[in-house]
C-alpha cells in the first residue's frame, strides 16, 4: 500500500514538494501555508543555482569565443524561440490568473486556466522538438562546439523542468476534478504555480542570451 | 492578493512582458556593440523582476522570502566574478 | 499514528517492525535511521582504509595492486565524503535533536523528510552498485581524467546527484523548521547553539549543492553527449570544472564541520556547570561561516594553473574564514575557564575535538597560504590536515553526541569507564596514524600513491601501526553501545535545555502541550537550574 504510494508519488512528483498537507497535522494551517512559500522559495533557489552553472559558463565562454558565439547564435531559429517565449509568458499568466481564482473559489477558472498553461507547455516542448531535430539533421550536436554545448545543456535542463512543471500542473489539475482545493487549502496550486513561474524566468533570459545577442 | 482586482493588475503585467519582449527582439536588430549584451540582461532582468514582484507575489512576502530570493543572485556573482577573474587574467603567468 | 497514545509510548515502542520505520514521519526515528546508515558506511570506509594503511607497510606491493589501491582510495574518499559525513551529525543529530530543542512536534515537512531519508538510500545505492566497476579519478572527479577514463564514472557521479537531493530537502526542511515552528518566548537569542549551527549548515546546503549538481550533470553529459565545457580538445576549460566543484566543496566542509561545533557548544556548558561564554559569538560566526565560506574555494586550486591574481585573492580571503573559527574555539576554552569541569566520556570527545581541530585548523592555514601550498599541496600534508579536520574535528563530534545524547535516544546507561578506554584508544591510535603523515608530507611524500620511496618506510609503517591501535578503539566503543548498563532517567546530565526536560526516550509526538520558554538555553549555575 504504501509502497504503491511511494511509486505514484514518483510519477506524479508534485505529491513530492513541500505543500504536503497531512491529513492529520501537528501544525496550523496558517503556519503550514507560509511554510510551503517560505520552503518552495528555498527550492526555488537552489534551482536558480543549478542554472546558475550553466550562466558561468555562458558568461565566460562567451567572452572567451565572441565569434563562435555571434555564429551559433545567428545559426539559431529567431521567430520559433519568440514564438515559445510569447508561449511561456503566456501561460505565467494563465497560472498567475489561477492563483488568484482558486481564492474567490472560483474552480471552473481555475481548471480552464490550468487546461491552458499545460496546453502551453506541451507546444513549448513541440516547438523544442522541431528545433532540436532540424539542428540534428543539420548534423549539429551538442560536441560541435562551445556554443552548441551551451544551447543544448541550457535549453535541455530548462526544457527538463518544464516537463516537471507540466507533470506538477497536470497533477494538481486532476485533483481541481476531486474537489481537493477551495478558498481554504490552495497551497499546493500556489507553489506549484511559483515552480511554473521559476521556469518562465529561466525562459526569460535564456532566450535573449541564445537567440538574439550575437 | 493584496490588490483589489488581482486580474486586470495580471492583465496589464501580461501586456508589459509582451511589450518588453518585442523590445528585445527589435533592438537586436541593431548592433550596439560592446552595449548588446547590457541591454538585453537590462530588459531581460526588468521582465523578471516583474514577474517575481507580480506573478509570484513576491511584492507581498516578508522580508526573509526577499533574502533567500536575492541572495543566490549575489552568489551567482561570485562564482562568475572569481572564476572570469581566473580565466581572463591566466595569459599573465 | 493517532493522537491518543502518541504521548504515553515512547517513540521507539510506538511501531514494530520494518514498516514501522521505513514509512515512519518521525523525526527522532528518521535520525536513528540515518545513524545507522552513516555508522555503517563509516565502518566500510574505514575498513578500505585500513587496506590502504596495510599496504604502505612496506614500500611496492604488499597486499594489493596499484588499480586496487587506485579504487580503493576513491572508495574510501566517495564513501566518506558523500555517505558519510556531508549527510553525517546534521541528518542524524539534526533530525534527532532540533524537533525537541525548538519545541516542536516534528519538523515541518515530516513526509518530505522521509523522501530525504528514501533517497538518502537511492543515492548511497546507486553509488555503491559502482562497486561492481569501481572507480579510480579520487572522490573530486577532476576532468580531463574523469572524461577520458575506462571506469563507472557516470554511476557514481550520478549518485552523488541524487544525495544532494536529500542534502537540499533536509536543508530547507531544518531551515523552515526553525523559522516557523519555534515555540513561544523561543526568541532567536535564545535558540541552542546546535540550532544555530544547523541552520547555517542548511543554508549551505541548500545554496551550494545545485552548483555541484549541475557540474556532475554536466560531467555525466561530457562523457554521454560530448559536450565540450571541460574537454581542452573541444577548447573547454578543466579548470572551470574545479571552480564549480570547489564551489561546492569548500563550504561542504563546513557542512562536515559546523554540526560538530554545535555538539561542541552543548556538551561543554553542560560539564563545565556553566553558561556558554559568548553565545552571540558563537551563534553569529555559524553564520558568518557560512557566508565567508563562499569566497575562498580557490584555495584548493593554487597549483591547478589558474592565474596569479586569482590566487593572491583566495589566499587573503581565506585567512578571513579561519576568524569565526577561531573565535568559537576562544568561547568554549572560555566557558571551560573556573568552571566545574567533569570528564565524562562525552566532555572527553569534546575536549579532544578542541584540541585536534585546533590543529587541523593552523595546518589548514599552512595550506591556505600560497607560499606554502605551493610545497605541500598533494602531499601527505594535506591527507594528515583534512583528517585532523574530519576525524579530530567531525567524527569526534559525532562520537561526543553519541555519547551525551545516548541516554536521551536510547533511555539507557553505558559504561562510562569501557567508553572512556575507548576513548583513549581512539585518540592515541588517531594521532599514531595521522601525526606522522604532517612529517611525511614536509618530507615530500606526495598523496594518492601507491609506492613510496625507501626512506619513507619507517614513518609509513607507524602510521599503519596507528590504525590497529584506532581500530581496537572502534571496536570497544561499539561494544560499549551495544551494551547499555540500565535505565537513564530523563535528565541524568543535568542540562537544562529542552531537550532533556521530556522522559527518556521522547514520545512520539515528542511535547503533549508545546512549551513555553522564559529563559536562554544556558542558565548554568542560576536560579533556574536550582529550581529545576
Ligand atoms: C577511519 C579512519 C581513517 C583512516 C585510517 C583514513 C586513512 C586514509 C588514507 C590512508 C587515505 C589515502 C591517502 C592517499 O593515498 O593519498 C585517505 C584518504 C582520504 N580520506 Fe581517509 N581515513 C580515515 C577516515 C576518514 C574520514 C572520517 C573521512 C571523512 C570525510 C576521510 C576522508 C578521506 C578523503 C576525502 C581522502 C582522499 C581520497 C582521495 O584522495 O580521493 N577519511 N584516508
Ligand atoms: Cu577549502
Amino acid at each position: 500500500m504504501q509502497i504503491m504510494k511511494f511509486i505514484k508519488s514518483l510519477a506524479y512528483p508534485s505529491e513530492m514538494l513541500p505543500p504536503i498537507v497531512e491529513e492529520e497535522s501537528h501544525f496550523d494551517p496558517e503556519t503550514e501555508h507560509s511554510a510551503a512559500k517560505l520552503g518552495m522559495w528555498l527550492f526555488l533557489a537552489t534551482e536558480l543555482l543549478l542554472f546558475g552553472g550553466l550562466f558561468a559558463a555562458y558568461a565566460i565562454f562567451r567572452a572567451k569565443y565572441p565569434t563562435m558565439f555571434a555564429e551559433g547564435s545567428a545559426s539559431l531559429d529567431v521567430v520559433l524561440g519568440t514564438v515559445n517565449t510569447v508561449i511561456l509568458i503566456f501561460s505565467s499568466w494563465t497560472v498567475a490568473v489561477a492563483v488568484s481564482a482558486i481564492q474567490e473559489n472560483k474552480i471552473k477558472l481555475v481548471q480552464v486556466m490550468l487546461w491552458i498553461t499545460i496546453i502551453c507547455a506541451a507546444i513549448f516542448g513541440i516547438n523544442k522538438y522541431f528545433e532540436y531535430s532540424y539542428k540534428l539533421s543539420n548534423g549539429i550536436t551538442p560536441g560541435t562546439d562551445i556554443f552548441y554545448s551551451i544551447y543544448f545543456a541550457a535549453t535541455g535542463v530548462h526544457m527538463l523542468h518544464v516537463f516537471i512543471g507540466m507533470a506538477v500542473l497536470g497533477v494538481i489539475l486532476k485533483k481541481t476534478y476531486e474537489g481537493r482545493y477551495s478558498k481554504e487549502n490552495f497551497t499546493a496550486i500556489e507553489i506549484g504555480g511559483l515552480y511554473w513561474h521559476l521556469v518562465d524566468l529561466i525562459w526569460i533570459y535564456l532566450f535573449p542570451l541564445l537567440y538574439l545577442v550575437g | 492578493m493584496a490588490s483589489s482586482n488581482p486580474y486586470k493588475t495580471y492583465l496589464n503585467i501580461w501586456l508589459l512582458l509582451m511589450f518588453l519582449t518585442f523590445i528585445t527582439v527589435y533592438v537586436a536588430q541593431f548592433d550596439f556593440g560592446t552595449l548588446n549584451v547590457p541591454i538585453a540582461l537590462l530588459v531581460a532582468s526588468i521582465k523578471a523582476g516583474v514577474v517575481a514582484l507580480y506573478f509570484m507575489h513576491l511584492k507581498y512576502e516578508d522580508s526573509m522570502t526577499w533574502i533567500f530570493a536575492t541572495y543566490p543572485l549575489f552568489l551567482l556573482f561570485l562564482l562568475i566574478a572569481f572564476s572570469a577573474t581566473d580565466i581572463f587574467t591566466r595569459v599573465a603567468n | 499514528m493517532s493522537h491518543s497514545h502518541s504521548f504515553d509510548k515512547h517513540y521507539l515502542e510506538d511501531g514494530k517492525g520494518f514498516k514501522s520505520w521505513f514509512f515512519t514521519h518521525d523525526h527522532k526515528r528518521l535520525g536513528v535511521m540515518y545513524l545507522w546508515a552513516i555508522g555503517i558506511f563509516f565502518v566500510l570506509a574505514a575498513i578500505a582504509s585500513f587496506l590502504i594503511r596495510f599496504e604502505h607497510l612496506s614500500p611496492g606491493q604488499t597486499i594489493v595492486s596499484a588499480q586496487t589501491y587506485n579504487v580503493l582510495f576513491t572508495l574510501h574518499g566517495a564513501v566518506m565524503v558523500f555517505l558519510f559525513i556531508v549527510p553525517g551529525v546534521a541528518a542524524s543529530f539534526g533530525n534527532f535533536l532540533i524537533p525537541l530543542m525548538i519545541g516542536a512536534r516534528d519538523v515541518i515537512f515530516p513526509k518530505l523528510n522521509l523522501y530525504s531519508f528514501w533517497i538518502y538510500c537511492a543515492g548511497s545505492l546507486i553509488l555503491l552498485l559502482s562497486l561492481a566497476a569501481p572507480v579510480d579519478t579520487g572522490w573530486t572527479f577532476y576532468t580531463p581524467y574523469s572524461i577520458d577514463t575506462g571506469t563507472n564514472v557516470i554511476l557514481v557521479t550520478f549518485g552523488v546527484f541524487v544525495l544532494g537531493f536529500s542534502s537540499i530537502l533536509t536543508g530547507i526542511n531544518f531551515i523552515v523548521s526553525m523559522h516557523k515552528l519555534r515555540a513561544p518566548g523561543l526568541t532567536w537569542d535564545r535558540l541552542p547553539l546546535f540550532c544555530w549551527a544547523a541552520y547555517a549548515t542548511s543554508l549551505l546546503q541548500v545554496l551550494a549543492t545545485p552548483v555541484v549538481g549541475i557540474t556532475l550533470l554536466l560531467l555525466i553529459g561530457e562523457r554521454y553527449f560530448g559536450l565540450g565545457f571541460f574537454d581542452p580538445a573541444k577548447g573547454g576549460d578543466p579548470v572551470l570544472f574545479q571552480h564549480f566543484f570547489w564551489f561546492y566543496s569548500h563550504p561542504a566542509v563546513y557542512i562536515m564541520i559546523l554540526p560538530a561545533m554545535g555538539i561542541i557548544s552543548e556538551v561543554i556548558p553542560v560539564f563545565s556547570r556553566k553558561p556558554i561564554f559568548g553565545y552571540k559569538a558563537i551563534a553569529y560566526s555559524s553564520l558568518a561561516i557560512a557566508l565567508i565560506s563562499f569566497l575562498v574555494w580557490g584555495h584548493h586550486m593554487f597549483t591547478s594553473g589558474q592565474s596569479k591574481l586569482i590566487n593572491i585573492i583566495f589566499s587573503v580571503i581565506t585567512f578571513a574564514v579561519a576568524v569565526p573559527t577561531a573565535i568559537k574555539v576562544f568561547n568554549w576554552l572560555w566557558t571551560m575557564y573556573k568552571g566545574s569541569v567533569e570528564l565524562s566520556t562525552a566532555m572527553l570527545y569534546s575536549l579532544a575535538f578542541i584540541f585536534l581541530f585546533t590543529i587541523g585548523g593552523l595546518t589548514g592555514l599552512f595550506l591556505g597560504a600560497l607560499a606554502a601550498d605551493i610545497h605541500l599541496h598533494d602531499t601527505y600534508f594535506v591527507v594528515a590536515h583534512m583528517h585532523y579536520v574530519m576525524i579530530g574535528g567531525t567524527v569526534f563530534g559525532l562520537f561526543s553526541a553519541i555519547h551525551f545524547w545516548y541516554p536521551k535516544m536510547w533511555g539507557k546507561m553505558f559504561d562510562e569507564f569501557k567508553a572512556k578506554i575507548a576513548f583513549t584508544l581512539i585518540f592515541i591510535g588517531f594521532n599514531v596514524v595521522f601525526f606522522p603523515q604532517f612529517i611525511l608530507g614536509t618530507q615530500g611524500m606526495p598523496r594518492r600513491y601507491f609506492n613510496y620511496a625507501p626512506e619513507f618506510e619507517s614513518l609509513h609503517q607507524l602510521s599503519t601501526y596507528g590504525t590497529w591501535i584506532l581500530g581496537v578503539g572502534f571496536i570497544l566503543m561499539l561494544y560499549t553501545l551495544f551494551k547499555p548498563v540500565g535505565v537513564a532517567d530523563s535528565n541524568p546530565y543535568r542540562s537544562v535545555s529542552l531537550e532533556w526536560s521530556m522522559p527518556s526516550p521522547p514520545p512520539t509526538l515528542n511535547f503533549e502541550e508545546i512549551p513555553t520558554v522564559t529563559t536562554s538555553t544556558y542558565d548554568y549555575g542560576t536560579k533556574v537550574e536550582q529550581e529545576a
